[in-house]
């Protein structure tokens, strides 16, 4: 029973990993231009399908290494043909676009790749458990808790610690000043969207390697995403790391007990989380 | 659009309506098709009540669509074949369930609404999935079809005649959209809309503003609720997509694409989105790219919808 308990939480910790890993790109996007990025989902399927098709010419390090700056670049590119249009429109609009280019990535993955599941390849050192008793401990996944690990801390370090970072979280608060002060906020809007799909993109080729390649395995994802920002707090970076981690961790102990409900009982914490503290869990007090 | 071309407006559209079972075939359609663009029309008018006239984005109305369309699906197999009580228990289900959410999210506003009130559509649609035994899980709730009115002196065949289902879900559609324009014109609707146009403003002024946006939502959950139910009894059939994020986005734009301002703009979008749809699902397997592709010129190129067009012509 302990082992059930354990492997659930590990599964959960890694899936919260993935959550959070997705939520972190959604929220940069969200706070800093005020569009929810619906298309988040069909990004990470690209980067996963980008690694697919690398693997055979880079292998799998390159392949790793590669896709989420490719699938940035298409990000990077998106904003400026397509999103960047919209800001300072009625927020419908963008959410209808990227809810539309969400069906366009879907179905043209689904078009050039084929809708049946593709198998993955990872290195076989990776596959090997770590030890017989935790046998679910296997070398890919602590990798893949490792690797979010590193990407989170990573983004933390630009936001706090360099230029763009600090551009970015002032333009989160008040986007106004930050363009009075003469920095050019398109240009930031822009590579600040391409940071948000990169992390999307991160987390579809570890999600690949985890889940196999599927048109939608990126649409499966952004749902609870979504809830791990508004179980975090909307606006607040750490806030979404917690509330993803959080929400994967409750599904994985529920997956124990009621397997069926592993799923609603992510939006049953959010809805405990707005009825006790709506703000979030670290979000500030009257940001919305 | 000064009162006159109003008037001439709502006669149009309801020759059009009350006609369309015999012109509909002549040129290639068939009456579900035109009972389709009623049903989804009243919920794209629904949400409208809420979005285009209360200026709150909703992207979860699915939900309560979906969960009056299992409400009556599920009446009506396992508990009464009993087509008027299944039609109240949806729409009671689903309107109670808004009533209960409404008040976890009436306080957020912009894109942070949107978001919750997707994020709460979800756990409907999980329960719809993965709840086998009850809902028929993601193959549907099957094994179950509308039934006969029986009026006592009569019995209206709804399920073995097209007509007599398209004109019962039209007198059921003429009344809520009666009751929608009513309130609107009522001021209560004219607070909504002063609400919408400047919100601080109204709050100033004393209006409760997180009490009439519960209401709004509400009253516009009830509707969609009554649209869901149609829905139901119209396909004798009830799955899980019906209660889904993507569902939602499809009221949006169809509310979008007629235009949001007008009352009737969501039913002529929903009729644009219904054949559209129809005919790209038989014409090619990669309809959903064309769908999204769709999305994305509606939001480039027609932002103010079929009407809002039409309108700025006839002011300019």
């Amino acid at each position: 029973m302990t082992q059930l308990v354990l492997f659930n939480i590990f599964n959960g910790l890694i899936i919260g990993a993935f959550y959070a890993l997705m939520a972190l790109g959604l929220s940069l996007i969200l706070n800093l231009s005020g569009v929810i990025n619906f298309a988040h989902g069909g990004f990470l399927a690209i980067g996963a399908y980008i690694a697919y098709s690398l693997i055979p010419y880079v292998g799998f390090w390159g392949g790793l290494l590669l896709a989420p700056f490719l699938t940035a670049a298409i990000g990077i590119a998106v904003e400026r043909v397509l999103i960047r249009r919209l800001y300072g429109r009625d927020p419908l609009y963008s959410l209808l676009l990227t809810f539309g280019l969400a069906f366009i990535f879907e179905d043209g993955t689904r078009y050039i790749w084929g809708a049946q599941s593709l198998p993955y390849q990872i290195p076989s050192w990776l596959q090997t458990s770590l030890s017989s008793e935790l046998f679910f401990v296997t070398g890919y996944r602590v990798f893949m808790v490792l690797l979010v690990g590193v990407a989170v801390g990573a983004l933390f370090v630009i936001l706090n610690h360099t230029r763009l970072g600090i551009r970015i979280r002032a333009g989160t608060l008040d986007l106004e000043t930050v363009s009075v002060l003469g920095v050019n906020v398109r240009i930031l809007r822009n590579l600040n969207f391409g940071l948000g799909i990169y992390l999307a993109g991160l987390a579809g080729v570890l999600a690949a390697g985890m889940l196999g390649l599927q048109p939608t395995i990126g649409s499966s994802l952004l749902m609870p995403s979504f809830v791990a920002i508004i179980v975090g707090g909307l606006g607040s970076l750490p806030g979404t790391l917690l509330g993803g981690l959080l929400i994967g961790v409750a599904s994985g102990l529920t997956t124990v007990f009621f397997p069926s409900a592993s799923e609603a009982v992510i939006y049953v914490m959010m809805g405990l989380v707005l009825l006790i503290r709506p703000r979030g869990l670290l979000g500030e007090e009257g940001r919305f | 659009m000064n009162s006159r071309a109003k008037r001439a407006a709502d006669i149009g559209v309801w020759v059009v309506l009350i006609t369309m079972p015999y012109w509909m075939t002549l040129i290639g359609g068939y009456t579900e098709l035109g009972s389709r663009v009623i049903v989804l029309g009243l919920a794209a008018m629904a949400l409208n009540f809420l979005l285009g006239f209360t200026g709150v984005l909703s992207f979860g109305h699915a939900a309560y669509f979906g969960l009056s369309a299992y409400g009556v699906g599920m009446t009506i197999h396992y508990l009464v074949p009993s087509t008027p009580l299944a039609f109240l228990i949806g729409v009671t289900v689903g309107t109670a369930a808004a009533a209960l959410i409404g008040p976890l999210i009436i306080r957020l506003r912009g894109v942070y609404f949107a978001m919750v009130t997707i994020a709460f559509g979800q756990v409907f649609y999980f329960i719809a999935f993965r709840w086998n035994s009850v809902t028929g899980g993601d193959d549907g709730l099957t094994g179950w079809r509308r039934v006969p009115i029986d009026l006592h002196f009569t019995t209206i065949n709804i399920l073995g005649n097209d007509k007599a289902f398209y004109y019962l879900a039209l007198i059921v559609f003429a009344a809520s959209a009666a009751v929608m324009a009513w309130l609107l014109r009522s001021p209560f609707g004219r607070t909504l809309l002063a609400i919408r146009e400047n919100e601080r403003r109204g709050r100033f002024l004393g209006i409760p503003v997180d009490r009439h946006i519960w209401m709004s939502w509400v009253i516009s959950c009830f509707f969609v609720s009554v649209a869901g139910a149609l829905y139901a009894l119209l396909n004798n059939f009830i799955d899980p997509r019906a209660l889904r994020w993507d569902q939602s986005g499809d009221f949006v734009i169809m509310a979008v694409l007629g235009g949001m301002r007008v009352f009737w703009g969501p039913l002529i979008g929903a009729a644009i989105f219904v054949v559209l749809q129809d005919y790209l699902s038989s014409q090619t397997e990669n309809w959903m790219s064309l769908i999204g592709l769709f999305f994305v010129l509606v939001v480039l190129f027609f932002p103010r919808g079929v009407l809002g067009l039409v309108r700025r012509r006839a002011a300019s």
